[in-house]
């Protein structure tokens, strides 16, 4: 049995009188690609939310291998281990595609250097430039977007507008991957290379991926297990294919 | 041969003319070719270019609308003054020099330091009516200090300096702030600086220690608006606190608007002219007319700002930009970028001051029905 | 009995600020942005009735000259300077309005020089009462605030233009798509905020009749701290914040050791409240959407 990644006990916050998420409880172990699935305003991205330090949780608890993190700010679950993309994209927009790797690679312990380093420039301000970049490009390598580096991000189409935001939460190498509808907007044959992507960064970098997606076809494809919201509570949880044909799931989805 | 051409030119630049304007006129002033008004100029010069480039970089690389620059510099002109009249009968001239520039700064940079703070929690137009409202009090405790400490109303009088060297020194200074913003900004620390500007909540989902970044940038910035304030208070020989209105910290703000949001060669140049063109002016235009200028300024900022930013004129603005027009002769290739080419230049997108007030509005979203949002890009 | 004189002086100052307060408020709830030229169309209201006072020589005339230059003037500056920026980043239409705000000035100083004109709109002599002695144009200021301010609540709750001004402060595209002309509605709270400036004016001068360019820049930007201390959009709050405001002032003005830092005390509330609490007394706050 392989250890447990991000585990959340009761799980909840509620926005005034409304409930939102509440009484969630998940365990993504180690490698495992997990989906979080629901119809709109099921609260998938309120979970996302309070995971990764936007929202605090009002009830409840979660723990990233094994440490507790509830009601952390959002840097300090970052530097923890918890990275994240958005489902609205929020790119550095005046950046170059190579350099919002490079903002990812801020924290990495190999890339430290002073402010003061920078301002005098120190040769190691130099070295610390120069890695940052060749690591910010094998990344890029990874989700495809190597020659696309000195484009501005802005300019980017969608579908790499979404793959630039995974290789930026990749940089800041994370323990959990939380992307938030990455196949949104995207045709098949960009949802089948992402699919690729998101396989090759478990299988080759040992990074656990909570995913949220409408797609059901990548979903099922891609995911080992699922967890079901509807209306801030958890319906159904298991493998995909057991989870969604579930007589409650297709009750929550179809309605009656 | 190679490793000559990837020494990135355009980042020197600014240094190099500076470097040889300085040059020039202290030999100038050697010879005996400028006069005593001339050096004033240059001194008034020096002073603005500081003030603007520290300002450019709260506003065009942190994103974030700071009036209070002009009490900034009135904390380095009365602290640094005050050291000044201290030191030097103890001291003499040159080390009274450094050591109340230093302190000038390290008092504005404290000060910077503290108003940093409720940057952390407000932006935009509150941000900014604190930070005016830092510059007001700041000013009414020096215009009701006591006669002994600070001169009070009838303000502080400072040493003179020798006026062949004065000026080299401010240009000095203006070195130094030069090297320091844009070391900073062309850094690491730099990129997490401007995360922030485009998308504060990414750059925090990405690590980025916003109340660090923050914080620093106002230090920095206050520091260097400190040491115009020193140099000021020995370019004039007395510190009035009535020049340090927010009418001021508006002035440096015209500066850094006008030499293009987050542009340093703008800044500089903007800087430049606008004094120059102020004391130009002053022996032209006289009376009723000397608002004129005034009011040429308020068109300029109102045209320009209108211009670059309204969303009517984009493709216009796409179409016809100096950019555009050179591209024309040199056509554009993209391969030939470097990796690290800098884009610092670019304005801001938003600053989403509405963050703690109303949010679901989007700065960016069109209102007119006959533009659609698009999706996406 | 000086305590109730002082409190009452402060309630007239008070209901200026408020006065001024308004203007930011509405515009700042409905178009989303500091409208910094606010203060100074107070003053241009000021010189108008100056020249009305030159000309006609009857006060009644000249104030209505003013109200009726200073909506025209309030819409103009919307419709020139602030709509072509509007989805533009807030930093563009801010130093926008700063510009605003320095053509009023020099413009005002080009045309009537830079010495203070002396405003004299009519001498009302003040009453006494069981020891107390208060100047009739404090109650004037009283009165017609009360008034005024009524009328706005009303206006706002209960007529269609003022529940599309809270539709559009809430949400301006959804209030499009329910048909209301969003700038329409924004010309219109400008026309509003840019009349009370000139009641605003009025009451100043009657305060004390010197007039000058920057007549309305620092009482502008008090205002402003008004509007934010009340909660900002809210309309009692600004009356709220406006009469605390003016109290405070009145208050400090008073004793002697902390009168010449008054500016300063209320600047200092200012960043306390904008710290401790930056949504102001009444105001409400919005989470952003991630």
């Amino acid at each position: 049995m392989s250890k447990v990644v991000l585990k959340t006990e009761n799980l909840g916050i509620s926005f005034g009188g409304l409930k939102a998420v509440q009484n969630l409880n998940i365990e993504i172990k180690e490698r495992q690609l997990y989906g979080l699935v629901g119809p709109n305003g099921a609260g998938k991205t309120t979970v996302f939310n309070m995971i990764t330090g936007v929202y605090k949780p009002t009830t409840g608890r979660f723990w990233l291998d094994g440490e507790d993190l509830t009601g952390k700010g959002q840097e300090t679950i970052n530097h923890k281990g918890i990275a994240r993309t958005f489902q609205n994209i929020r790119l550095f927009n005046n950046m170059t595609v190579i350099r919002n790797v490079m903002v990812g690679l801020h924290n990495q312990p190999e890339f430290k250097c002073g402010v003061f380093t920078s301002i005098f420039r120190l040769p190691k301000h130099f070295k610390t430039e120069r890695a940052m970049r060749d690591r910010a490009k094998e990344i890029l390598d990874i989700v495809g977007l190597l020659d696309e580096r000195n484009n501005l991000s802005c300019n980017l189409p969608y579908g790499k507008q979404r793959k630039l935001e995974i290789a930026r939460a990749l940089a800041t190498n994370p323990k959990l991957l939380c992307l938030d509808e990455p196949a949104a907007g995207m045709n098949p044959h960009e949802t089948e290379d992402l699919m690729k992507i998101v396989r090759r960064i478990r299988d080759e970098y040992n990074i656990t991926i909570l995913l949220i997606e409408h797609d059901m076809k990548f979903v099922s494809g891609l995911c080992d297990e699922i967890t079901v919201l509807n209306f801030g509570t958890s319906l159904v949880q298991g493998p995909p294919e057991v989870a969604l044909s579930d007589p409650e799931v297709i009750k929550a989805y179809i309605g009656g | 041969m190679n490793k000559f051409n990837s020494v990135k030119w355009n980042h020197y630049l600014n240094y190099i003319v500076v470097a040889a304007v300085t040059v020039i006129f202290a030999i100038l002033s050697l010879t005996g070719f400028i006069d005593s008004s001339d050096k004033y100029l240059l001194e008034k010069i020096a002073i603005a270019i500081t003030l603007a480039v520290s300002l450019s970089m709260v506003v065009g690389f942190l994103g974030e609308l700071s009036l209070g620059h002009a009490g900034f510099m009135c904390i380095g002109a009365y602290l640094g003054g005050k050291t000044a009249v201290i030191l030097e009968p103890m001291l003499g001239e040159w080390p009274a020099l450094i050591v109340s520039l230093l302190v000038g700064g390290a008092v504005a940079a404290i000060f910077g330091m503290i108003i940093g703070l409720p940057a952390l929690r407000l932006r935009g137009d509150y941000l900014a009516i604190v930070t005016l409202a830092f510059g007001e009090i700041v000013r009414s405790i020096f215009m009701n200090s006591s006669k002994e400490s600070f001169g009070g109303s009838l303000g502080l009088d400072t040493p003179r300096f020798n006026k062949d060297i004065l000026f080299v020194v401010a240009f000095i200074m203006v070195l130094a702030t030069l090297a320091v913003t844009q070391n900073l900004i062309r850094s690491k620390h730099g990129r997490a600086i401007t995360a922030i500007r485009d998308n504060e909540i990414a750059a925090r989902a990405t690590g980025i220690d916003v109340t660090k970044y923050k914080l620093l940038v106002f230090t920095v910035s206050s520091f260097f608006a400190g040491i115009a304030g020193v140099l000021y208070s020995y370019s004039n020989f007395t510190v009035q606190s009535t020049k340090f209105s927010y009418n001021y910290s508006i002035e440096i703000l015209v500066m850094v608007v006008l030499g293009g949001m987050g542009n340093i060669n703008g800044a500089i140049i903007a800087a430049a002219l606008i004094t120059f063109l102020d004391v130009e002016l002053q022996t032209i235009l006289t009376g009723n007319l000397a608002v004129l200028q005034d009011l040429i300024y308020a068109l300029i900022l109102i045209v320009l700002v209108i211009y670059n930013n309204a969303p009517a004129l984009k493709n216009f603005r796409e179409k016809y930009n100096l950019k555009a027009f050179i591209r024309k002769f040199k056509p554009h290739n993209p391969s030939k970028h470097k990796d690290d080419e800098a884009k610092w230049d670019r304005v801001p997108t938003k600053i989403k001051m509405d963050e703690i007030l109303s949010v679901d509005f989007q700065a960016n979203s069109p209102y007119t029905p006959d533009k659609p949002e698009k999706e996406g890009k | 009995m000086e305590f109730i004189e002082t409190l009452i002086n402060g309630l007239s100052i008070g209901s200026t600020y408020a006065m001024i307060a308004l203007g930011y408020t509405m515009v700042y709830g409905i178009a989303k942005m500091l409208n910094f030229a606010h203060g100074d169309v107070i003053m241009v209201g000021g010189y108008i009735i100056y020249v009305g006072l030159t000309v006609s020589g009857n006060p009644i005339i000249s104030f209505l000259a003013a109200v009726l230059s200073c909506i025209i003037l309030g819409i103009t500056i919307e419709k020139v300077a602030y709509r072509p920026l509007r989805g533009a980043s807030p930093l563009a239409v801010l130093i926008t309005a700063i510009g605003v705000s320095y053509l009023l000035q020099s413009s005002a100083q080009m045309i009537f020089g830079s010495a203070p004109k002396m405003v004299t709109i009519a001498d009302l002599g003040s009453i006494s009462f069981s020891g107390l002695t208060i100047p009739v144009y404090v109650l004037v200021t009283l009165a017609c605030s009360v008034v005024i301010m009524t009328a706005l609540t009303l206006f706002v709750k209960y007529t269609r233009t003022g529940r599309a001004m809270i539709a559009v402060s809430e949400d301006k595209g959804a209030a499009q798509l329910m048909g209301i002309n969003v700038n329409r509605i924004i010309m219109i709270t400008f026309a509003i905020g840019s009349g009370l400036a000139a009641f605003a004016g009025l009451f100043m001068l009657m305060k004390s009749p010197s007039l000058s360019n920057t007549l309305g820049a620092m009482p502008g930007i008090k205002a402003f701290t008004a509007a934010v201390i009340g909660g900002i959009g809210s309309i009692p709050g600004a009356m709220l914040g406006g009469i605390l405001m003016g109290v405070v002032e009145a208050i400090s003005l008073k004793i002697p050791v902390i009168a010449p830092y008054t500016d300063a005390i209320e600047f200092l509330i200012l960043i306390i409240i904008l710290l401790v609490k930056p949504t102001g007394i009444l105001g409400k706050k919005r989470r952003e959407k991630v």
